[in-house]
């Protein structure tokens, strides 16, 4: 078990050492110098050169890789370009909002799921089981943040339920903010929690045909006994892939919907990054978003672990 | 007065009617054969009693089970009888078993359904029945995963499951087709000691007479959803009065008529041929120990000659037979066939490689579903230099069909309007299309049922008089080698551990492990 | 089969008016009508107009061009790119090669693709190629898993072991066995991703990272409606409702031909 962690935290190291030089070398193919950029227009050559050696700029693209690496190590993501403050200050409170509103999206959408996935496939090839899955059909695909700018219209303008967007702070207690949260992540799960039912019902069914499944069915268990009993830990290997998958999807989404709702989240920052060419900030948002992604990557691969043990062996 | 009584059972799955009027009755404490080639319904009648039928299953007539019509049970009234008064056991050990929960508690389970345990006194329980059915604690502690035990060990378990609660009668539906021979005559042995141990009735559903021959007191013969003849075993296989049990008997014993056309000139030469795979790496950066799947075999081939190369699974015949067709490169050792000689550690030269073709096992997935025939049997035409073309090219195709018995017509058809007989005649065409010296059997009979496999038997014996053709036959079957090989070559663990004339070494085995297949391998008694 | 007929007429309806609406639109949609702005569905206006009074059903026939074109190239490049890499893994499983190629999949995969699309706006700038760029690198790995996981199968089968005893090389078996027994999959696989392209599409033009104005595109509408939404709700609501129709006939369609084309449904049928 040990050994099989171990070894999937290297490889999903390596990944991210990869990603890392994948992300500096697509920034680094940009033209133009940021101290210039920042300084403007009218800056006299002698100051821009006094700022690109105290961003460090001078220095060789090897240099500068390492540098911001070991940066990164340490919690220091540069200086904003636009803003001239610390990126990991920028990032930091926006970072919790974007992350726990995925997370938020990915319990409802997992709650949701699981038992909707179970219920059509214990009731397979009923009217039950093909109304969920037609209702399931038309929630892939509505895209999520129309569905948010509907639920906007529904429980904010006329309902008056929620506010239509913005964000208290957690300075507040845990309810507001949460509230504050509950309107996209409802609109960034019900999408999710369609593919992710739809994947638990075609995986039970899967199971329901396979040969243990009919000697438990000989040992005296129900359908539904078997079902639970044995078909549903199988069934959440596949399951698990795709919840994995989903917390990247979910990530990208909140970034997407938090337009939709002003929260001003790790996506306002990145789009207003992009606009402006702050490109450091670009770079470090983009990196930390794929270290969350590789994070969870881990996390399901040890859940695998514990799901099947014949991954635990090798 | 009978434990199990079926009476006019009929069953249709999607109105396709599958079982006839089947009536069978079973005492106490006996065992029942019911025997049957695929298709006849024997598994579907198994599957009757247990109430276990695909959907779509419509079923008419009685099975009386202890007085309870089980055809009448509610679907909780039949759960309290399966795995309780009725157990059964399946074909495939490698599935039949959940792989992510460990064998103690699938034991465990059915005691906790059945006796409502609680789960620390089910895995006292379930400890007692892996006893029983030789799965020592020392080797085998309930919290083994069903990926860590062999074949034969995963067949154990599921019988621990069936006979968990001493039920009074047990099904098992070709439980031993998937084993090895050896492991075969082990789970037979086990069974038979279970049933008479325990006084249970059971039903032994088989395709082979000679695996029940001696286990069941009685037998009962399939065709078509039909039983066509029933009664106790000695009897109805010394009188064989239906012609279709006549016919089985024949076939299940057929030996085909062979010519000698052997002539003293070694076609192929094998030399201490050596073939390694790489194990499984143990630590990353220690190199991982070579497995030896082939190891320093040599042997001669005569032209006009039919080998048997016999051994169990993972003996490594498989990995000889791919080296000599030169899909793999062996580690060292001489290959030398006809005149040619393969280079030491080169590939196979494609003037050697078209002097060899192979027939697989499996008549399913030997060809590609999206060409005809006449595509998939010209395939080795790959091989030659200038290969056919235009009206040659369709008189090859013609005669190659014709000389296994199919119409020149077949040509345009695809393969899935071919049953598994006609699928072997096939491969046997693709076989034969770029006219051979030497072709590789690989079990090419094992997944046929008998009748079939006697006439597949007859053609080889014919094609080989008429070609003068070489046969390498790779078999686990002890039978069909005796019936159509000359001389026989016995492997184990990558080593030719005997070889002599077919009749010499079925006869006077000399090596243990030959005596250990030959006892074994189950005789139909009579 | 039902699925696959109401799927197909569907999509096949958005894909007509995407057509269409290079020779024929009811109003043209570069004209501003600012006298005739923010009206509802008309006679006249079929979904209204939208602050610059133009046709919002002209706009979501032009619309579809773009949401479908970049859709259906992202899936070729997917496809171009993706199934060529996992059949050749495939043929050479277990090697270097393959290990190499299903890591910098595993890679590409931590991505997705709104983070490809914000790399390369960055770079580049926003625009509708750098979209398709985006959601095709995407369906890169999607395509080679797809690929190398149904070659691996089929590569066990003794056909493929009879066309090596006939001397068939890799390649050559990849082509001629391969390929032809994984066109199902793949066609299955190609019209899910090119649901999916539509969905990304719209997210992306909707962050403003897809088409740029004039072109509109379905997903800039929805972000143009959004501050009109609590007087104009109509100028979300249609282009929604045409990207939900479009995917869910793609999809549809989609699962209509893993139905006709899946031998263990046959199997059960019969």
């Amino acid at each position: 078990m040990l050994r099989y962690a171990l070894k999937r935290l290297v490889s999903l190291l390596g990944a991210l050492a990869v990603a890392s030089v994948v992300v500096f070398a697509a920034i680094e193919v940009i033209p133009g110098d940021p101290a210039a950029y920042m300084l403007g227009l009218n800056a006299a050559p002698e100051t821009v050169a006094a700022l690109r050696a105290e961003l460090g700029l001078d220095a060789g693209p090897i240099a500068r890789y390492i540098n911001w690496v070991t940066g990164m190590l340490q919690g220091d993501f540069g200086i904003s370009y636009t803003y001239r403050t610390p990126v990991s200050e920028m990032v930091g409170d926006r970072l919790w909002i974007s992350l726990p509103l995925a997370l938020y999206a990915l319990a409802l959408s997992t709650i949701i799921a699981f038992p909707v996935g179970i219920w059509a496939a214990s009731k397979r090839g009923t009217s039950v089981d093909i109304g969920i899955m037609g209702f399931t059909q038309l929630g892939v695909a509505i895209p999520n943040f129309w569905f948010a700018m509907i639920l906007v219209v529904i429980f904010a303008i006329n309902l008056r339920w929620f506010s239509a967007g913005g964000f208290p702070g957690w300075g507040g207690g845990l309810f507001p903010g949460l509230k504050a949260l509950t309107l996209p992540a409802i609109a960034l799960a019900l999408p999710q929690a369609s593919i992710l039912s739809r994947v638990m019902r075609s995986a039970l069914v899967d199971m329901l045909d396979q040969d243990f499944m009919r000697t438990a069915r000989a040992k005296g268990l129900t359908q539904g006994q078997a079902l639970r009993r044995h078909a549903l830990r199988n069934a959440m290997i596949p399951v698990l892939t795709i919840l994995g998958l989903q917390f990247s999807f979910l990530l990208a989404g909140a970034i997407i919907i938090e337009n939709v709702f002003f929260l001003p989240g790790l996506g306002r920052l990145i789009f207003q990054a992009i606009a402006q060419r702050d490109l450091i900030v670009v770079e470090s948002v983009v990196m930390i978003l794929v270290f969350a992604v590789i994070l969870v990557t881990f996390l399901v691969d040890l859940a695998y672990a514990a799901v099947d043990p014949r991954l635990r062996v090798h | 007065m009978s434990l199990l009584d079926i009476k006019g059972l009929n069953l249709s799955i999607h109105s396709t009617q599958i079982l006839r009027d089947v009536s069978l009755s079973l005492e106490e404490g006996k065992v029942l054969g019911l025997i049957g080639e695929s298709g006849s319904g024997k598994s579907m009648t198994a599957l009757s009693v247990m109430q276990l039928l695909p959907n779509g299953a419509e079923m008419s007539g009685q099975i009386m089970f202890a007085d309870r019509d089980l055809t009448a049970q509610t679907e909780s009234q039949m759960c309290a009888l399966r795995g309780g008064d009725i157990g059964m056991i399946f074909q495939e050990p490698m599935t039949a078993l959940n792989p992510v929960q460990t064998i103690g508690d699938q034991v465990a389970e059915s005691v906790r359904i059945h006796k409502g345990f609680g789960r620390r006194e089910a895995l006292i329980e379930a400890r007692k029945v892996l006893d029983k059915v030789e799965l020592p604690a020392a080797e085998f502690p309930l919290n083994r995963y069903p990926h860590q035990l062999s074949g034969g060990q995963r067949q154990r378990v599921g019988i621990a499951v069936s006979i968990a609660c001493n039920p009074k009668l047990l099904i098992a539906d070709e439980p031993t087709t998937a084993l090895d021979v050896t492991t075969q005559a082990e789970i037979l042995a086990l069974i038979k000691r279970l049933v008479l141990e325990d006084r249970m009735a059971a039903i032994f559903v088989t395709h082979d007479l000679a695996v029940v021959s001696d286990l069941a007191d009685s037998i009962a013969i399939m065709k078509s959803g039909e039983i066509v003849e029933a009664g106790p075993t000695r009897k109805v296989l010394a009188e064989a009065s239906h012609p279709y049990t006549a016919a089985l008997l024949e076939a299940s014993a057929h030996a085909p008529e062979r010519f000698d056309v052997s002539a003293d000139t070694p076609l192929l030469e094998v030399r201490s041929l050596t073939c390694t795979y790489p194990g499984r790496r143990q630590h990353l950066l220690h190199k991982p120990d070579p497995k030896i799947a082939v190891n320093k075999v040599s042997f001669t081939l005569q032209r006009g000659e039919s080998l048997g190369l016999v051994g169990e699974s993972g003996c490594g015949k498989s990995t000889l037979a791919r080296t000599i067709l030169g899909l793999i490169t062996p580690q060292s050792g001489q290959i030398a066939l006809d005149s040619g000689t393969v280079p030491n550690g080169q590939p196979m030269p494609r003037h050697m490689r078209a002097k060899m073709q192979v027939v697989f096992q499996d008549p399913f997935s030997s060809f590609n579903p999206r060409h005809r025939v006449a595509r998939l049997i010209t395939e080795p035409f790959h091989l030659l230099p200038n290969p056919p073309k235009g009206a040659e090219r369709e008189n090859a195709i013609s005669d190659a069909l014709a000389s296994v018995g199919l119409a020149p017509s077949d040509a345009r058809k695809y393969i899935h309007e071919f049953s598994g007989g006609q699928r072997q005649r096939i491969a046997i065409a693709r076989a034969l299309i770029a006219r051979p010296e030497l072709i590789l059997l690989d079990e090419a009979v094992s997944a046929l049922d008998v009748s079939i496999r006697a006439q597949i038997l007859d053609l080889l014996s014919d094609l080989a008089q008429k070609f003068g053709l070489s046969y390498l036959f790779i078999s686990h079957d002890l039978h069909v080698v005796r019936a159509i090989t000359d001389r026989v070559l016995v492997m184990k663990s990558g080593k030719i551990v005997e070889s002599g004339s077919t009749e010499d070494v079925l006869h006077n085995p000399v090596h243990p492990y030959t005596r250990s297949l030959l006892a074994a391998t189950p005789v139909l008694s009579i | 089969m039902r699925s696959l007929v109401i799927g197909g007429l569907l999509a096949g309806t958005f894909l007509f008016a995407a057509l269409l609406s290079f020779v024929w639109t009811p109003f043209d949609v570069t004209e501003l009508d600012i006298a005739a702005r923010l009206q509802k569905s008309s006679m006249e206006h079929w979904f209204g107009t939208d602050h610059f009074g133009r046709d919002l059903f002209s706009m979501i026939m032009v619309g579809a061009r773009i949401s479908l074109a970049v859709a259906l190239v992202a899936v070729g490049i997917g496809m171009g790119l993706g199934v060529p890499l996992g059949l050749l893994a495939a043929s050479r499983s277990g090697s270097l090669l393959d290990e190499l190629i299903m890591r910098s999949n595993d890679l590409i995969f931590a991505f997705p693709s709104l983070l490809i699309a914000i790399l390369i706006t960055a770079v580049f700038g926003p625009s509708a190629l750098n979209a398709i760029i985006a959601i095709g690198i995407f369906n890169i790995p999607v395509f080679a898993r797809l690929t190398r996981g149904g070659a691996l199968s089929l590569w066990t089968r003794d056909f493929i072991l009879a066309a090596r005893v006939a001397g068939k090389g890799p390649l050559r078996i990849s082509v001629e066995h391969i390929l032809p027994n994984i066109t199902n999959l793949l066609i299955v696989q190609g019209t899910i991703q090119f649901s999916l392209g539509i969905l990304a599409e719209a997210g992306l033009s909707y962050v403003g990272l897809g088409a740029q104005p004039p072109t509109p595109s379905w997903g800039r509408m929805l972000a143009e409606s959004q501050t009109m939404i609590s007087f104009a709700p109509h100028l979300a609501l249609y282009p929604g409702i045409a990207i939900i129709l479009t995917v869910l006939g793609l999809n549809l369609m989609g699962d209509g031909l893993r139905d006709i084309t899946d031998p263990r449904i046959r199997r059960t049928g019969r």
